[in-house]
């Protein structure tokens, strides 16, 4: 079985600060690190891989630095590592990211042999979209298992997979055939500590680069010239204004809280 | 990427989410902000949907001001499965080019957004949280936090048509503003056995699906909170204010309650006229979700939490021994 995770290389969200003089984010000295939620779905298909065997690839698009998750997806336990990147990409929206992985995900099926299961993360902690995966799904036109909680089972035989996911209501469990795309939430595993076998094997694999010359990649459909949606603004909210730390916990600073409330509280109807 | 005649599209269009015969409020929220985007485009607002046993959703629909009702009836769209939705639905869009499609940014709406998108080569705005008009060009601006909220991005899609978005909850505010409305029902060819996803079995986890959005006063608890069995003293608090209670996501990951009560990046987004923050020490992700309440309440035993930072009133202090302190409190004056 063939599995590929598609990653993406983010900054870590609980360190970015915001200068509120220029209105920007500081980037400086934040790592960048694996989207968290793709993390999780690297870990899915190498549980499955210990299973049922196989092997797991993994693709991510960006700069020439986003190597560097490549390599921890290798000591995570992936087999081979592919890298996309071309400034023909730079300034891709969702539809435009997701014909490019679309594209590449081809490529990688040739170098690497057919896919089974295609992951990614629900979705990216930078963008936040959860746009991606369901985009490529859709280019491929496979069944999408979005919110992927738990991989019930793998019927090899009949070249199904039942997946629980999360939705509105409480869970479903579903049926698909393969290939399908799945993308994970973080409850559908634990992540572990890279075992000594993979960190030799990560520093011993190589990434194979694929760009818009050694793919069927048509730069007509990437970057931002051909992405539908752009960004007319960027801006920091508001910052809230820091409030009052109330003097102790005891029934007289609770009666001065609640003096404080009282007008809301008229104003909600509930005195 | 698609060049189109963008003249050639009008009217906005609100998909209504449905689940057991019930309308989720979000839908009725994007039909009322629609009114407004309609009127600035000079165009109609439209409702659309599909399903099966679907037509006993018009009352509602027309209550909230949709001019017209698009729906596609069909028993193999009974449950929310991407692959029929998508094609009934992108059949639906293309055959009526609306200029602007809202959809609710729910589990369902998020999914099916996507694939909606990428099947018309539209381009798709995720999670916005304002929609205006801009009035020279007559472009859809959707706003939208990014980097857990720390960012706002306004996007826009000057070329393409549809204009696709999906909105967060609790954004807007569904009001009334009853309507003639037509129905239009369509035909959709699909049959069962085409269908390769199969639904084998549905879980309701014990409580309904919750609109956190609908209420007004909510009391979150978070890891401080230190066990599952706590939390019962954040529903009596919330009982004794007439809202709802909620959580942080560590509270989710550890197990204590579901994720339909999680506030936050992940979760829900909600602005209520009071947030009681207990034992919720304040991540970026959870602060994405509530920071604009109108008055936030903290509890917490650490003075350097960094949810005091966004705090209207903060109380260091053991939430455990606070929360039935103000729940006593509040019972003794308020009149629920």
């Amino acid at each position: 079985m063939h599995s590929l995770v598609f990653i993406k290389q983010v900054p870590d969200a609980a360190q970015v600060r915001i200068n509120y003089e220029t209105g920007t984010l500081i980037r400086e000295g934040v790592p960048a690190i694996i989207n968290p939620f793709g993390a999780h779905a690297i870990e899915a298909a190498v549980q499955l891989k210990d299973k049922y065997g196989g092997t797991v690839s993994v693709l991510t698009m960006g700069p020439p630095m986003a190597e560097e998750i490549l390599k921890k997806s290798l000591a995570m336990g992936a087999d081979n590592a592919f890298l996309l990147s071309d400034m023909v990409f730079a300034g891709s929206d969702t539809l435009a990211t997701s014909y490019a992985l679309w594209a590449g995900a081809k490529k990688v099926a040739e170098e690497a042999g057919p896919i089974d299961i295609y992951w990614a993360g629900k979705q990216a902690i930078d963008g936040d979209t959860a746009q991606t995966g369901p985009g490529i799904a859709t280019r491929f036109n496979i069944p999408l298992v979005t919110y992927a909680a738990e991989i019930k089972e793998v019927d090899k035989k009949n070249n199904t997979i039942k997946v629980s996911r999360v939705v509105d209501e409480g869970m479903e469990t579903v049926q698909v055939p393969m290939p399908c795309l799945i993308t994970t939430e973080e409850t559908i595993n634990t992540l572990r500590y890279a075992p000594l076998p993979y960190l030799i094997r990560a520093a011993q694999t190589g990434i194979t680069l694929l760009n818009s010359s050694n793919t069927e990649i048509d730069s007509g459909q990437c970057g931002l010239k051909n992405s539908p949606t752009k960004v007319k603004k960027a801006f920091t909210p508001p910052k809230r204004e820091k409030g009052e730390i109330l003097k102790g916990s005891d029934e007289t600073t609770l009666d001065t809280l609640y003096g404080k409330l009282e007008p809301m509280l008229k104003q909600c109807g509930k005195l | 990427m698609i060049r189109q005649d963008i003249h050639e599209y009008k009217n906005v269009w609100v998909f209504i989410e449905h689940n057991a015969g019930k309308i989720e409020l979000v839908s009725l929220q994007l039909l009322s902000k629609a009114k407004e985007i309609a009127r600035d485009l000079a165009c109609d607002v439209c409702a659309f949907t599909v399903g099966a046993d679907i037509k006993k959703l018009e009352k509602e629909v027309a209550e909230y001001g949709a001019k017209k009702f698009y729906i596609i009836e069909n028993p193999v769209l009974k449950d929310y499965r991407t692959e029929p939705w998508r094609a009934s639905i992108s059949y639906l869009i293309a055959k009526n080019k609306p200029a602007v499609v809202l959809i609710g940014a729910t589990a369902l709406g998020r999914d099916l957004a996507g694939t909606v998108a990428t099947e018309l080569s539209a381009g798709l705005t995720a999670d916005t949280t304002a929609l205006d008009i801009d009035p020279q060009t007559k472009n859809l601006l959707m706003t939208r936090p990014t980097f857990g909220g720390n960012l706002m991005a306004t996007i826009f899609c000057p070329d393409n048509r549809p204009q696709m978005s999906t909105v967060r909850p609790g954004v807007f505010e569904a009001i009334k503003n009853p309507a003639k409305m037509e129905l239009i029902e369509d035909k959709f060819e699909l049959k069962e056995e085409y269908v390769v996803k199969k639904i084998l079995e549905k879980v309701q986890t014990g409580e309904d699906k919750l609109n956190l959005g609908f209420y007004d006063i909510i009391v979150a608890g978070g890891k401080g909170m230190g066990k599952k069995e706590n939390f019962k003293l954040l529903e009596t608090l919330a009982d004794a204010l007439g809202g709802t209670w909620a959580v942080s996501r560590q509270a989710v990951q550890l197990g204590w309650a579901h994720h339909t009560r999680q506030v936050g990046q992940t979760g829900q987004t909600v602005h209520p006229k009071i947030y009681i923050a207990a034992g919720i020490s304040g991540a970026i992700q959870h602060l994405a979700g509530m920071k604009s309440s109108d008055i936030i309440v903290a509890v917490n035993t650490d003075p350097q939490a960094p949810i005091f930072e966004i705090a209207t009133y903060g109380i260091v202090g053991d939430a455990l021994k606070v929360l039935p302190k103000l729940t006593k409190l509040f019972k003794g004056k308020l009149k629920i």
